[in-house]
């Protein structure tokens, strides 16, 4: 018959009207389909079903680990008192090399003497450039640049709130740890590891390497590597 | 089309040794035109180099005897310090697929003129204008030479080494000024206009040079003569580049006659951000994230041609984890970009948006573990040189990774797709819009280099994962998607199956994601400046899901940066067969041939 397509199409859509209420019905007695973090995970995984809107900004989706928006400086707990504690940036300029639309400029610590000190001076950061790939945060060898989760940044004016400075950029390790807990608690294993292995190197005599010593260096750079890259 | 014979020829001590199609092509040439054609000797280089005056006739017996027909990719080469520019030309075997034979053409920088293909390949046309547009290479006998990504009045060739754009800082990057002694300052500060713009020497913006437009348009108008026995005119107008359904920022001049098009010419270039040029100041790593925007609905796509061009060139081996991780990136890419493509097309032909919501949400969920995998959903930067930059995430949305996985694609990418099918294809408005619309014939997809889709939906069962294997795809049970009406329907179709092909690789690859779960995803420590450690050049491609994406680069030993970067775009090559897909349709097909055609703006203009 002439027409049962356009039919049999009005049933997959009238079949999807009623599903988008299903799930309403479904929660109405577990605290509502919206504005419901429970809710709102499953409405988002697998077995969602029906409406899929989130309703922002009361909702917001959880972002994962690896999400990656504008970098951020890592900086030790902070004194109390205090708003940050010391830099882990040794201002080696990696992320600044490696940057392929160069949004980050550093200027290198300096001691008295004029030798290069391992803090920065200034660091900038243009987020209009910034493309938000990640590769800086990827190859810092001291874990100190890190991507932020925080996409809430709009402004009225691009001109002076774009360029975000070293205080505006720093933040503490706990917050690192507070959005990604599973890579800071990665990265600071394969650090005090490997770090236990230097101790123990330099503690013994050199001629009686063992075994097990070599294997607990391999482990140590493995999780270097693997902390490094989860 | 004759097929090249598979002769076994043995060495001096009687031991078989086997051509590829592609060499014994390229011996084939250097016997017929002795003082014309000569190998290409450059360490690191592949093909022939031809006389610019022997190229029509090399062109020619490649296509009619050797059995290459299908005209891939031209580009240009800027080798600034022999003063010359070069064309090259890569041409693969549609019957016996392989590698490519590569012909290389090489002209004086002052005075570049190479025979146009355009008159026997009609694929060639927008390449050799934009090669034109670029570099400066006149090509002679082309029927329209004109830019075609920059503006008509532009001065200057953009990817001649000596150009420099607007916000030029350095050669190459890193820059200097950013580290060890950084001062910030905003690039457009520096400007004298305060943009993104450079004029000629001389020559302010008068206001009135619209009229250019006009005259270059004026010979499309033919009055008077368009239906017999009546008085009307053909009348030009412009579809685009602001519209919502020209995927972009489009534009196509038709010329109608009443409501039928009587001639169609696509101008693009209103996206075009010079990627190749940026690609030359980038390091090799750098330019990873850069190739996400190019198709940008299917990121992994681009990653995955790149790193295979720049894998070739420094001899990288991929370890296995990652190959399969790759290929499961690629294939859910794949669905991706279909999901989308199938949803627009339906925007196109009129269902307000319905198809199209419903195939977002299974393609939230992809660009979901994207997000969780790579850390963005769509400009993912994952693949890195050797393998890919991180492992799969335990859990997503609370539930362990491999059984996201399998649910997926198992139950629910296949009831989406069902449930599609269900929607869509025995739907009579569909059919009536689509079925016969836009007919592109076999001869005619070949000709006009046509890849992807739109090439299989016109039955030429030509696939880069079997034509030219790369990755574990050897080793996958799939069937190539074809059908054989070449109209809108059937490129509908075709996407339908590759989505269901996709899914039957997807069931194959994640249980060897599970047997792997725990091996090096990457090679080698990942460097952040690699420096090549040969001269050379390297083809990469991968079948996107928009056709045939390549990546041709070209590097100097111990450079850190690309010699020459070229995107062989599909979605750009596929356009050429717009106008003759069109011609005596309307105008509402002709929106509809444009969204089965499948391009993204990123694409096409780079």
């Amino acid at each position: 018959m002439y027409g049962i397509g356009v039919i049999k199409g009005l049933g997959v859509t009238l079949k999807n009207f009623f599903i988008s209420y299903k799930d309403d019905l479904a929660w109405m007695g577990k605290g509502g389909r919206y504005y419901n973090e429970e809710a709102l995970l499953q409405r988002q995984g697998l077995e969602g079903q029906g409406v899929a809107t989130v309703f922002y900004p009361e909702e917001k989706l959880p972002m994962p680990e690896r999400f990656r928006f504008i970098p951020f400086l890592v900086t030790d707990d902070p004194p109390p008192g205090q708003k940050w504690g010391h830099d882990w940036c040794t201002s080696c300029g990696i992320c600044s090399k490696v940057c392929p639309p160069q949004c980050i400029w550093i200027e290198r610590g300096k001691q008295p003497n004029g030798r290069p000190k391992p803090e920065p001076e200034k660091f900038f950061i243009d987020i209009d450039i910034c493309m938000n790939c990640g590769l800086c945060a990827e190859f810092c060898p001291f874990d100190a640049i890190k991507m932020d989760h925080d996409y809430e940044l709009a402004s009225y004016d691009r001109t002076t709130a774009h360029i975000h400075d070293k205080e505006r950029l720093s933040k503490p390790l706990s917050y690192w740890r507070s959005i990604a807990p599973r890579r800071a608690a990665a990265e600071e294993a394969a650090r005090n590891f490997a770090e236990e292995a230097k101790a123990r190197k330099k503690a013994r005599d050199k001629d009686a390497e063992s075994q097990e010593e070599r294997i607990a260096e391999a482990i140590a750079r493995q999780l270097i590597y693997k902390g490094a890259l989860y | 089309m004759t097929e090249v014979t598979d002769t076994v020829p043995s060495n001096g001590n009687g031991q078989l040794i086997y051509t590829s199609p592609a060499e014994q092509a390229v011996n084939k040439l250097l016997q017929a035109f002795p003082d014309g054609v000569e190998l290409d000797g450059r360490e690191g280089y592949e093909g022939v180099i031809v006389a610019a005056d022997h190229l029509i006739r090399v062109a020619t017996l490649l296509r009619d005897e050797l059995g290459f027909s299908y005209l891939s990719s031209i580009t240009a080469v800027d080798l600034i310090d022999e003063n010359k520019l070069e064309a090259v030309y890569h041409f693969y075997s549609v019957n016996n697929g392989g590698t490519a034979a590569v012909i290389k053409v090489q002209v004086d920088r002052d005075d570049p003129i190479v025979p146009s293909l355009t008159p026997i390949w009609p694929g060639a046309d927008f390449q050799e204008r934009e090669a034109y547009d670029m570099m400066g290479i006149v090509f002679e006998g082309h029927p329209d030479l004109r830019r075609i990504l920059t503006w008509e009045g532009f001065h200057g060739y953009p990817l001649r080494k000596d150009w420099k754009e607007p916000f030029f800082e350095e050669e190459h990057k890193p820059f200097g000024s950013r580290w060890p002694g950084g001062e910030v300052h905003r690039a457009e500060e520096e400007n004298l206009y305060g943009m993104n713009v450079q004029y000629p020497p001389g020559w302010m913006p008068k206001g009135d040079e619209y009229d250019v437009e006009t005259e270059m348009y004026s010979d499309l108008v033919l009055p008077r003569d368009a239906t017999p026995g009546l008085k009307t005119d053909k009348v030009t107008v412009n579809i685009g580049p602001q519209h919502p359904s020209t995927h972009g920022v489009f534009r196509m001049v038709v010329t109608l006659d009443g409501e039928t098009i009587a001639g169609l010419k696509p101008v693009m270039g209103y996206l075009h951000r010079n990627h190749e040029k940026i690609g030359e100041r980038n390091t090799f790593i750098m330019n990873m994230p850069y190739t996400d925007r190019l198709d940008y609905i299917s990121s992994m796509s681009n990653n995955f041609g790149y790193a295979l061009a720049v894998e070739k060139l420094f001899d990288m081996e991929v370890t296995e984890r990652a190959e399969w991780i790759r290929i499961l990136m690629a294939e859910l890419t794949r669905i991706c970009n279909h999901l989308w493509a199938i949803g627009f097309l339906l925007n196109d032909l009129g269902a307000l948006q319905t198809p199209m919501l419903y195939y977002y949400l299974e393609r939230e969920l992809i660009l979901d573990f994207f997000e969780a995998t790579a850390g963005a959903r769509m400009m993912c930067n994952y693949f890195r040189f050797g393998g890919v930059a991180y492992d799969l995430p335990d859990d997503l949305r609370g539930k362990e990774i491999y059984g996201w996985l399998d649910e997926l694609v198992n139950d629910r990418l296949p009831a989406a797709l069902e449930q599609g099918d269900r929607l869509i294809t025995g739907n009579e408005v569909v059919r009536a819009r689509s079925i016969g619309v836009g007919y592109l014939s076999p001869e005619d997809a070949i000709a006009y280099s046509a890849s992807g889709p739109l090439l299989r939906a016109s039955g030429v069962a030509y696939d880069v994962r079997r034509a030219d294997p790369y990755s574990y795809y050897e080793q996958l049970d799939f069937d190539v998607a074809v059908r054989y009406n070449g109209d809108v329907y059937d490129r509908y179709l075709v996407r339908m199956d590759e989505m269901i092909q996709s899914l039957r690789i997807l069931r194959q690859v994640i249980p060897h994601l599970r047997e792997t779960a725990g091996a090096p995803i990457v090679s080698s420590k990942p460097q952040y400046a690699l420096r090549a450690p040969r001269n050379g050049e390297a083809y990469g491609r991968v079948e996107a899901p928009k056709g045939e994406l390549g990546f041709y680069v070209t590097t100097r030993r111990r450079d850190s940066n690309p010699q020459r970067y070229h995107v062989r775009a599909p979605s750009f090559i596929n356009l050429t067969p717009l106008e003759v897909m069109s011609m005596r349709h309307k105008v509402a097909d002709v929106i509809g041939i444009l969204g089965s055609i499948d391009i993204v703006l990123g694409e096409v203009d780079r």
